[in-house]
């Protein structure tokens, strides 16, 4: 994976997969400690302790297409690269809480890559779940919320194409306001 | 700067098509693959970029979808096309420009891009 965003999409089908109602996304970057830690917190159907040992196993997946699972290694792998470490807690009937924190300056940490993407593909691939997407650089944040949006759209569906060229935009815009380094 | 105002006047206008979406169920499916394999191999721009075509040329009974690993993760980017009463036409190796050319030829004029399909990467 080019870009953490890319890990972020593809960790987040994970909790959709999960059956979850609401994702909850955050980045935060932090100068001082120099880390830049990432959390996708679902209230999906959670994994049990067996489960939640083997998952960041390539060879371990929920999927019947192949026999390899490969989102969770890969993660783990670029946050273990540049300094950093992958922690999974989880539990039955409760849901899922992925935290990654990566090296900030580490010469190796991708970049934060394209989230206005990565928001505006999940929102329309899942449109009947709410994702909350929280972007703070040290202590400045931005935060998009489908829920607010639902009240505007009330009938409207989310993954309406002008929809999601709009959260795009939207949260383009909200970024730039952070000037995410 | 984009505002909720603009959010609302977009739900305004979507809204009476969306009543017409819904009655027809002769629309037009565009399915792309996004699991693990598909997202490192590009299908995000891809699928912004189908976005971005459908909402320009105001294509109103197209739908975008995702799916999960098709199960050829070396074709990735895959997408499928699924147009009313004609076979399922799977093209493989997608990137952005591609895109346009099959909402233009397929999509609008119902005529598959051969050469981009799985078909022709088998011969």
């Amino acid at each position: 994976m080019k870009e953490l965003s890319l890990h972020i999409l593809d960790i987040a089908q994970n909790s959709v997969k999960a059956n979850a109602s609401l994702i909850q996304i955050s980045i935060d970057e932090d100068t001082a400690a120099d880390t830049l830690r990432i959390t996708v917190a679902d209230n999906g159907c959670g994994m049990d302790k067996e489960l939640l040992q083997r998952v960041r196993d390539p060879f371990t997946t929920t999927r019947t297409t192949r026999k390899v699972g490969m989102g969770i290694p890969l993660m783990e792998m670029a946050a273990v690269g540049c300094g950093g470490s992958l922690d999974i807690q989880s539990q039955v009937g409760v849901g899922t809480t992925l935290c990654a924190v990566f090296g900030l300056s580490h010469i190796d940490r991708a970049p934060v890559g394209d989230m206005p993407g990565t928001m505006s593909v999940l929102v329309s691939g899942s449109p009947q779940i709410d994702f909350v997407y929280t972007h703070t650089v040290d202590g400045a944040s931005f935060t998009f919320d489908t829920r607010e949006i639902r009240t505007v759209l009330e009938d409207v569906p989310l993954d309406t194409p002008e929809v999601a060229n709009w959260i795009q935009s939207y949260v383009q815009e909200g970024l730039d306001s952070l000037q995410t380094l | 700067m984009k505002s909720l105002a603009e959010l609302q006047a977009i739900k305004n206008r979507v809204s009476q098509q969306v009543s017409l979406r819904q009655d027809r169920e002769d629309g037009i499916r565009v399915v792309i693959g996004m699991a693990t394999c598909g997202i490192a191999a590009g299908a995000r721009p891809v699928m912004s970029a189908f976005m971005d075509e459908i909402t320009k040329r105001g294509l109103a009974d197209v739908t975008v979808t995702q799916t999960g690993c098709i199960g050829m993760c070396r074709l990735e980017p895959i997408v499928e096309v699924f147009m009313p009463g004609e076979e399922k036409v799977t093209y493989i190796h997608m990137n952005p420009e591609k895109v346009s050319r099959i909402v233009a030829e397929h999509i609008i004029n119902k005529r598959p891009v051969a050469e981009f399909t799985i078909g022709a990467a088998n011969e």
